[in-house]
């Protein structure tokens, strides 16, 4: 698991489905999580990154990696790892596979009729 | 345990469409320790499902939510409670506490039970690396647009239950017959076959990872069919993760008098 030091506070950070948990090392429970819906992910100066939310876009929780190449690929998995990020890739991926073989993919699971995975929904 | 409430809380409120949404009664859960149990009670509550996140209001106009309720590594059951169109979400942490949650009505409890069961990241992820592969495939087979030998089938059960892998054949092929499977004519001009196979690891050029896969439970629910995915990925026994998650559910799942007034000062400070 990797060690993401934050700017004052050195803390465990754990990614785990739309959720950033984060813990004082060795600890076994967090202390804290951040959900990660409607957020932004900045890549600041070196090894830094920093989150920020749609409704208070000026406060934004800084992380310091060890390297950069840590700090690169915590922010490619932190823009991916919201749930509404998730439904537009598959709503993108189902409407591209409709047209270029004719059929709908979600068919063979019995969901197409699904409202989350509509085509064409407006979503944030 | 801290969490971004105020960032939760406009998740919840804003207007990003809800996948579901309704009234609910809520079982009130007493602890067991109590010397006398009055028997059970419920509460009835304004429900909205956002993505993998089932947020609970004390009334519809509400400007936060009570509580919040994570559906990762959970199933959601029919109850067999007392009152009738009860259902329950229960955990697979142990320690975690059930949620049991009663219906208006038949349609209402199925519309619930279906949107829940299919409500998790984990299941969304499922779908999409899915969908990925399938794209992937459709755009090879478009570039080659040669034929390809057919994929045997190794599993008969319900095409529900299975990942498809469609073998694309050229146009030229005037055959619709298909062992265990259908075929479509698709107007970019390629022929689209369904087979029932085992899902096997492309190991190709992928897109950048996603985060990494947590091994959860897929939905139990009655009726709802959960896609089943190769034998690589077995029911794992609680990932610590749970913990994480159920530290959310008991935070939540206190009367939150006292949260909201810590919130309210909070905001008072300009925090």
């Amino acid at each position: 698991l990797p060690r993401v030091p934050a700017v004052l506070k050195k803390r465990l950070v754990k990614l785990v489905v739309n959720f950033l948990f984060y813990f004082r090392t060795d600890e076994a429970e967090p202390i804290g999580a951040l959900l990660l819906e409607h957020c932004k992910v900045t890549k600041e100066e070196e090894n830094v990154f920093s989150i920020s939310f749609i409704e208070e876009p000026e406060r934004k929780y800084c992380f310091e990696c060890a390297t950069e190449e840590q700090c690169q690929e915590w922010v490619e998995a932190l823009r991916r790892a919201s749930y509404e990020f998730l439904r537009r890739s598959l709503i993108f991926y189902r409407n591209e596979i409709q047209k270029m073989t004719g059929k709908d993919p979600l068919e063979q699971y019995g969901i197409s009729e699904e409202a989350r995975f509509q085509l064409g929904a407006h979503r944030q | 345990m801290k969490l971004n409430e105020r960032s939760v809380a406009h998740y919840a409120t804003c207007d990003s469409p809800a996948d579901h949404a309704g009234f609910l009664r809520k079982r009130v859960e007493r602890h067991h320790h109590h010397a006398h149990h009055h028997g059970t009670s419920y509460q009835r509550r304004w429900f909205v499902l956002k993505g993998n996140l089932l947020f609970y209001f004390e009334e519809r106009e509400s400007r936060e939510p009570m509580g919040l309720v994570v559906l990762e590594g959970c199933t959601v059951e029919l109850c067999e409670a007392a009152e009738e169109f009860a259902f329950a979400i229960r955990f697979d942490d142990a320690g975690a506490r059930a949620y049991v949650l009663v219906a208006d009505g038949q349609a209402a409890m199925e519309a619930w039970v279906k949107a829940l069961s299919r409500a998790s990241f984990d299941y969304m992820r499922l779908v999409v690396r899915e969908l990925e592969k399938q794209l992937e495939e459709a755009c090879k087979s478009l570039a080659a647009c040669r034929k390809s030998p057919r994929r045997s089938s190794s599993s008969s059960s319900g095409r529900k239950r299975h990942l498809s892998n469609p073998a694309l054949q050229p146009l030229q092929e005037k055959s619709t017959t298909l062992e265990n499977g259908y075929s479509t004519w698709s107007s970019s001009g390629c022929v689209a076959s369904g087979a029932i196979c085992t899902d096997h690891d492309g190991g190709q050029t992928k897109p950048p990872p996603l985060p990494p896969r947590r091994r959860s439970a897929a939905s139990r629910a009655t009726g709802s069919p959960a896609p089943g995915l190769s034998p690589a990925m077995p029911e794992s026994p609680v990932p610590p993760e749970t913990i994480c998650f159920s530290k959310l559910h008991n935070w939540y799942g206190q009367e939150i008098a006292v949260l909201r007034r810590e919130w309210q000062e909070r905001q008072k400070r300009g925090h």
